[in-house]
């Protein structure tokens, strides 16, 4: 059959696209041979990162996951009066620009900031600590999870959730025997979304926490702050970044079919749908 | 046994439902779909509260609006059936049954003939296995009450008929009080000895499938029970036919393979009035004199006997038929159907 114009525009649409999106990250390889690349992440400036980045991101994580899943499992399964404010206002941090998200923390934490009074009286003081790094992972990959959570929680059909009660367990029993099981797919998925989207924190990290060796400089920081220094070890860790990445995503596109309950497909709003 | 008492009132989308029932053997609630059954099932079990009413095993007192009581479902002595079966899906057949406690998991398993498929996930069940699987969970708590909503309506017509004979004998080996909810008056008749009609949310008549059949105290019991029940005892004939001896000492037969005390069902429509004995393909005759004549809009029904006929409003003319005159009420035997009673 012959290809009519239209079709031929989509394909090379389609090709100016992807070109467009993995040249970048082909050249991030190909400056760099793959024996430099690695002598390059045991440079001191690398390991530092790597560990301030894995220490503040799996304490972040964390939290995000002990506090996140009970909060997601009750707005899937309640119905009360301001849920879809509640919802909104989970949502609005993910289209918040990351410069918003530090000042923000600085308003909130910061010495002359809302408690900053209240921690300084504690002898607490946040900004340009770990902690402070932690708190802006935190505040921008927390509503990834709870938001997709959310959608994890509302596949398991309601009534296995009834049919748990009936049978004598509780609702803590039903949370861990049914819910928990059931959405376990979709909270792997959100999880390992919320991860990636923490440990590429740059904005609200830099402007909050500071970009201090050892301390505060984490992955991303170090990139920015070796592009001047040593462009090789900037290199290196962009590629590390990258191999990173796409193990997440690796992870998030097969876990379906391991749980079999549930299935994700990546959209702009990412949605779950029960299989 | 104790007795389950349900004395709801809630107010539903288009109407309030309002009900008061004592449970103490078989029991159907029947009626159309959205006349409120599930619900009725749903507060009983603490999965919906009512505006107002009581809800008690015995002298367990599970629902009281007047002390404000209600206890939620895990603390309520209930095994629900849900209609679709609600089995967990990650968990094994026997994990399932495990689930609501109790230790004699093993046993249920082989009591519902389910032994083989311990191992088995609900998603590669049958639609009767799942079933079996979702009664012996609910049993496998050791329940004061069983609830069943429609359960066979996830069936397929053929599973239907096998599956609702199963049920029926299991059902009549329970030592505790069992509610059955559903839309057909055939499986409400085939499972239970009490049947109470549900219409949006007002119970409008109760008591046995025969006498829903032969005194419809509305033109919708009527309607929805539809059909004739004649209550008798079947045996093989040689030649593969069913002979139902009817408990009057009259002879039918049917096509059904059944054999025991069974229910002989007959759609009115199935059956023909005629002046004199006809001499055609039906093999059921029944002499008597037309009791009564009820119109129920282009056709009339005429009662004979225990047998109730629907004719059109033409025929019934045509025959000039009035109450007191002698006719034959006739029927073919593959339009009778039979449902196990025993």
């Amino acid at each position: 059959m012959r290809r009519r114009p239209f079709d031929v525009l989509l394909a090379v649409s389609v090709g100016l696209v992807l070109a467009f999106l993995l040249l970048p990250l082909l050249a991030l390889f190909l400056r760099i041979a793959p024996r430099d690349l690695l002598s390059q992440l045991t440079s001191e400036v690398a390991v530092d990162a790597l560990v301030v980045s894995l220490k503040t991101s799996l304490i972040a994580h964390a939290a995000v996951l002990l506090v996140g899943t009970p909060a997601a499992y009750l707005l899937a399964t309640r119905r009360f009066r301001g849920r879809s404010l509640m919802l909104t206002l989970v949502e609005l941090p993910l289209v918040l620009p990351p410069a918003v998200a530090g000042i923000a923390l600085f308003a909130a934490f910061g010495r002359a900031g809302l408690l900053g009074d209240t921690l300084d009286a504690a002898g607490i003081s946040i900004p340009f600590t770990q902690t402070a790094v932690v708190f802006a992972v935190v505040f921008v990959s927390s509503p990834f999870y709870v938001r997709l959570g959310v959608s994890a929680f509302e596949a398991v059909d309601p009534r296995l959730l009834e049919a748990s009660r009936t049978l004598g367990a509780g609702p803590s029993r039903t949370f861990f025997r049914v819910a928990l099981p059931l959405a376990g797919g979709g909270l792997s998925a959100a999880s390992a979304l919320a991860f990636a989207r923490g440990l590429g924190e740059f904005g609200a990290t830099i402007m909050f926490a500071g970009s201090l060796q050892g301390v505060t400089q984490t992955l991303p920081l170090a990139i920015y702050a070796q592009l001047d220094l040593d462009f090789d070890v900037a290199l290196a860790l962009g590629a590390f970044l990258v191999v990173v990445s796409v193990a997440v995503l690796l992870t998030v596109k097969l876990l379906p079919s391991w749980t079999r309950f549930t299935s994700i497909s990546l959209g702009p709003s990412a949605r779950f749908d029960s299989s | 046994m104790d007795a389950l008492h349900i004395d709801l009132a809630r107010a539903l989308r288009a109407f309030r439902l309002e009900l008061t029932l004592d449970v103490d053997g078989l029991v159907a609630l029947a009626g159309p779909s959205g006349a409120g059954k599930t619900t009725v099932l749903r507060t009983i079990a603490g999965l919906a509260r009512p505006d107002s009413g009581r809800v008690a095993l015995g002298d367990d007192v599970w629902f009281d609006s007047e002390s404000r009581l209600d206890l939620p479902p895990e603390r309520r002595s209930v095994g629900l059936v849900f209609q679709d079966y609600a089995l967990f899906p990650h968990m094994t057949v026997a994990e399932n049954v495990a689930f609501g406690g109790g230790s004699g998991t093993a046993a249920l398993l082989e009591r519902f003939g389910i032994g083989e498929l311990a191992k088995i996930r609900p998603g590669e069940l049958s639609g009767g296995e799942r079933q079996r699987v979702a009664l012996a969970r609910a049993l496998a708590r050791d329940p004061g009450v069983l609830l069943l909503d429609e359960p066979l309506a996830a069936l397929d017509s053929h599973t239907r008929a096998r599956v609702r004979g199963e049920l029926r004998g299991l059902l009549a080996g329970l030592e505790i009080p069992a509610l059955v909810v559903t839309h057909s008056f055939e499986d409400a008749a085939a499972l239970t000895d009490r049947i109470g009609v549900l219409v949006e949310g007002r119970l409008i008549q109760g008591g046995s499938a025969a006498e829903l059949v032969a005194m419809p105290s509305s033109p919708f019991v009527a309607d929805f029970t539809g059909s004739n029940l004649l209550p008798g005892n079947a045996h093989a004939t040689g030649d593969g036919l069913t002979e139902v001896v009817l408990s009057d000492g009259s002879l039918i037969v049917s096509t059904d393979d059944l054999t025991g005390e069974v229910g002989a069902v007959i759609h009115p429509w199935e059956v023909g009035i005629a002046r004199a004995m006809p001499l055609d393909s039906m093999q059921n005759h029944f002499h008597g004199a037309v009791e009564s004549l009820v119109p129920v809009a282009n056709r009339v029904r005429v009662r004979v006997g225990p047998l109730t006929a629907e004719i059109t409003a033409e025929s019934a003319a045509r025959l000039s038929l009035a109450p007191g005159e002698q006719v034959v009420a006739s029927f073919k035997a593959s339009g009778t159907r039979l449902i196990p009673l025993a």
